[in-house]
């Protein structure tokens, strides 16, 4: 783990006096510190924390915002230690700037794996205490009192003896901040039945710009003397683009400028829906260089699934615990079973895009994105022009969705905007329209799952191997953590073992393939896969034991009373023992990063059409403290609906290594019409917050396949479950 | 040939070529970008406003359509962001990433319009033209029953 900011006392006060705050560009109203305090004197206490004598409290938010509400909880935890007045906060955006702001868990600046909350919690509650101790040591000696006998309120310091009381913006007027930030151990952090934020909902930020149309999304950028650009991209990647004949193109009204790059063919153009003609009058062909030439994602379902049934084939073990071969001979009863996931693609709502601004002397760029990680848009930027990262401005910007797409290691369409903007010295908008973004995915990889669980005489579950070939993801995505991990890709096989269940003997391993397909993290990453394959299979060991699906997993987490806790909610919510005619019920359980769900879904079958329909979906979700309880409910709503996505309809196919979807119309994402009742319950055990913002969604697919077991007898193994696929098992 | 309507209750003439899609005359030229873009194609309904009164995809309409009609987009829904679908969109805490959100919106107060106590089916019905990635339909149901309820 990188070092945390909360024990380098350095990161207190290291650039504080010269400490320069973003502006909040993407909110017109959370305005940077500078404005916001103007004309009132400020004191700037820590990197985190500025305070102004009229009382405003500007706090850094070091998460990027797209839409799961982490630019709000993560200064609101610093508020909670620090005591301030949260109507008197101005959230301001942090800068690029990975020594102070950096996320614990990676190091550098970056939004994902649901863990901003999780990572910062204990380093801002302890940087809100220490900045609360500064102003308490200010108080005690203005007033020449021992600091032990002053508290605070909301924004206040008192001293209950004379009854004085200071408010946080007179003690700005005159604080005097130590060169090193004081020390506070975590046992002095406020007792949580004293919280006054965690816990309790507040508005988020973004939230009132998100319903008139004036939150700024990097799309939305107008810059004076700004032009458009759209880049055809090689349909493969590292295929480059052979020959060109752009006459066509050029004779569309408003081309500015067209030019060749290494991996495709840009325009520049005087609107956008010129650049966009433009682009599509482009005639190309391309090189056939590139791994994915040739590559046909049903071809390639079958020879992952052989490899993963495969003994030969050489494996990487992740986990091995007893000795499962010995225990499966044993066992009295062995079952095998395959499992296969496709191809899923973000389709986050805002198309890639990026607004860059090159100097005319090339030596300096100004760009306008939203993305996971400043860091890297920086460092991509200054890359793309050979200049050094501080001749690099950022203008961050709200998120249209993030899922994974927005913070690869080359940040493409960051790349893709300044090497256009490059070309004419002027700002460019550079769009990808949603052909684009379909064609240029970089997706959740395939994967093929082979299992072998072995039960004893009781029918218990003494042995589990689980075999899974997959693409590689990191090395494409982030070959910097690649190195850094020495290739043992966690984004594609994390959790394969379900080690929240007591199972005797375990073995994990992974098949790592290589395709050539654009691969990426997603909403769910591995455990998505993951929990198809195995809760599919621990509802078809239940079944064969003979034991009730949900008693069954009960008897695996018979040691952790949250996760019987939340296994009998689903049960209570769903009715689980009440009987159904024409639909049925599926369970599923899972530990995903110490955030604890169980789910139950309700379907039914046409089976003249082959359709499943989901009826309702329970959910009982235990993700800790939850700073925020109602985005931990919109987040699991939402992961519900990714998870349906996942489970019947999202499916992208490759024929000779080229995307064959192009748009939301052959590209099914859930509609209205097609979403369950979602009822959720959140349990939030006083225990360190984990994560919530995918946490619900790997359980949908293998709920919404066992109770299609349930009802018909059919087990379905491959996902998505679409109506072809049904029918298909229907018959079989 | 400059092409003459209102938006916003304002005259406006614009010069783009007459096949422009509304949209993107409406988030270039007349700089109002709280009209989206998502899918281009007439599927995500990110582009709706409304056109005369009727919610219309924006990326489906060339500019040359609404000569001399009245557009309204998010923007101009209402004067303090009080349209009675906004108010009931921050009651139910609707938005995530919020970029589908106006045109949710300008859905939705074209559904009220024509029918101010919404059935939940009708609701369901008339919203699967809009597609928020994020999924916040379950959300939205509410507001949209709540608008009803308040207004
Ligand atoms: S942008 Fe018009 S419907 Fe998607
Ligand atoms: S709120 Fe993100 S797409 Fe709807």
């Amino acid at each position: 783990m990188a070092s945390s900011p909360s024990v380098s006392r350095r990161g207190f006060m290291v650039g504080a006096a010269g400490l320069t705050f973003g502006v909040a560009a993407c909110l017109p109203h959370s305005v940077g510190v500078a404005q916001a305090a103007v004309p009132s004197k400020q004191a700037v206490l820590s990197p985190w924390v500025t305070l102004s004598t009229d009382g405003t409290v500007s706090i850094v938010s070091p998460a990027a915002e797209m839409g799961q509400g982490s630019f709000t909880s993560l200064p609101l935890i610093i508020a909670e230690d620090l005591d301030a007045d949260w109507a008197k906060v101005r959230v301001v955006v942090a800068p690029p700037d990975d020594k102070l702001y950096a996320n614990p868990n990676f190091g550098y600046m970056y939004t994902a794996s649901s863990n901003a909350v999780l990572a910062y919690y204990t380093p801002l509650r302890r940087f809100g205490a220490q900045v609360r101790r500064v102003l308490l040591d200010n108080a005690a000696r203005h007033w020449n009192v021992p600091v032990a006998e002053l508290t605070t309120a909301p924004n206040v310091v008192i001293h209950e003896k004379s009854g004085r009381r200071l408010d946080y913006g007179a003690i700005a007027a005159f604080a005097v901040v130590p060169e090193k930030a004081p020390e506070v151990k975590e046992e002095e952090l406020k007792p949580s039945s004293q919280f006054r934020l965690i816990g309790k909902d507040v508005m988020r930020i973004d939230m009132p710009h998100k319903v008139n149309g004036t939150a700024q999304y990097s799309i939305d950028v107008q810059t004076p003397g700004m032009l458009y650009g759209a880049i055809l991209r090689a349909p493969v990647e590292g295929a480059a683009p052979d020959q060109v004949n752009d006459a066509k193109a050029h004779a569309i009204a408003g081309i500015v400028k067209i030019v060749r790059l290494p991996y495709g063919v840009g325009v520049i153009a005087k609107t956008s829906w010129a650049a966009f003609a433009g682009k599509k009058a482009l005639e190309v062909t391309w090189t056939r260089d590139g791994k994915a030439w040739g590559f046909d994602s049903d071809k390639g379902s079958e020879d992952y699934a052989a490899a993963a049934r495969n003994p030969q084939v050489p494996v990487q073990t992740w986990v091995t615990q007893g000795d499962v071969p010995q225990a499966l001979q044993n066992a009295a009863t062995v079952l095998e079973a395959d499992y296969g996931c496709g191809f899923m693609y973000h389709g986050q709502m805002e198309p890639l895009n990026a607004v860059a601004s090159v100097s005319p002397k090339g030596d300096k760029v100004e760009i306008w994105v939203g993305v996971q990680s400043k860091t890297i848009a920086v460092t991509v930027a200054a890359d793309a022009l050979g200049i050094a990262p501080d001749k690099v401005v950022l203008h961050d910007m709200l998120m249209g969705g993030g899922f994974g797409r927005r913070g690869h290691r080359d940040e493409e369409f960051v790349h893709d905007a300044v090497v256009l903007s490059n070309a004419v010295k002027k700002p460019v908008k550079m769009m990808w329209t949603r052909e684009d973004d379909v064609r240029n995915g970089r997706f959740y990889p395939l994967s093929a799952h082979y299992l072998r669980g072995g039960l004893d005489a009781s029918g218990k579950l003494v042995a589990l191997h689980h075999r899974k070939a997959c693409d590689q993801v990191t090395a494409f995505q982030d070959p910097v953590r690649y190195q850094q991990i020495k290739g043992r890709d966690t984004i594609a096989f994390a959790n394969l073992d379900m080690k929240w269940y007591a199972i005797p003997n375990r073995l994990a391993e992974g098949v790592p393939q290589d395709n050539g397909v654009r691969s990426s993290t997603l909403r769910g990453v591995a455990n998505l896969s993951n929990a198809f394959a195995t809760e599919s299979f621990i509802d078809e060991l239940a079944r064969k034991g003979g034991i009730d699906p949900a008693a069954f997993r009960r008897s695996l987490v018979a040691d952790s009373p949250r996760s019987l806790a939340l296994i009998d909610a689903v049960t209570r919510m769903s009715q689980w023992d009440r009987k159904r005619t024409d639909t049925a019920l599926g369970i599923g359980f899972e530990n995903y990063s110490n955030t604890l769900i169980a789910e139950v879904a309700e379907v039914s079958v046409d089976r003249r059409t082959g359709a499943i329909r989901v009826h309702d979906i329970w959910v009982a979700i235990d993700p800790g403290i939850a700073v925020q309880p109602d985005s931990v409910l919109a987040q699991t709503e939402g992961s519900v609906v990714w998870g349906l996505g996942f489970a019947l309809s999202e499916h992208i196919s490759i024929k000779d290594g080229v995307v064959q979807q192009v748009n939301f119309s052959d590209y099914h994402v859930p509609r209205m019409n097609e979403i369950p009742e979602i009822h959720i319950e959140l349990i939030a055990t006083e225990v360190h917050p984990s994560g919530v913002g995918q946490m619900a969604m790997p359980l949908v697919a293998p709920v919404i396949g066992n109770a299609v077991a349930a009802l018909t007898g059919v087990r379905l193994r491959q996902a998505p479950m679409t109506r072809d696929r049904v029918l298909a098992a229907l018959k079989a | 040939m400059a092409i003459s309507f209102k938006v916003n209750g304002r005259a406006v003439d614009v010069n783009a070529p007459p096949d422009t899609p509304l949209l993107w005359v409406l988030r270039e030229e007349l700089k109002l970008p709280g009209t989206k873009f998502g899918c281009g194609v007439g599927q995500c309904g990110a582009c709706m406003v409304h056109v005369d009164g009727d919610r219309t995809f924006s990326c489906q309409a060339p500019v040359a359509a609404v000569a001399h009609r009245s557009v309204t987009t998010i923007e101009g829904l209402s004067a303090h962001s009080d349209h009675p679908v906004q108010k009931a969109w921050l009651a139910e805490r609707v938005p995530q990433c919020g970029y589908c959100q106006s045109g949710q919106i300008m859905s939705a107060a074209a559904l009220l319009k024509d029918h101010p106590h919404p059935t939940r089916a009708q609701i369901v019905e008339y919203m699967s033209t809009n597609i928020c990635r994020c999924g916040t339909y379950p959300r939205i149901v509410r507001a949209i029953e709540r608008a009803a309820r308040e207004s």
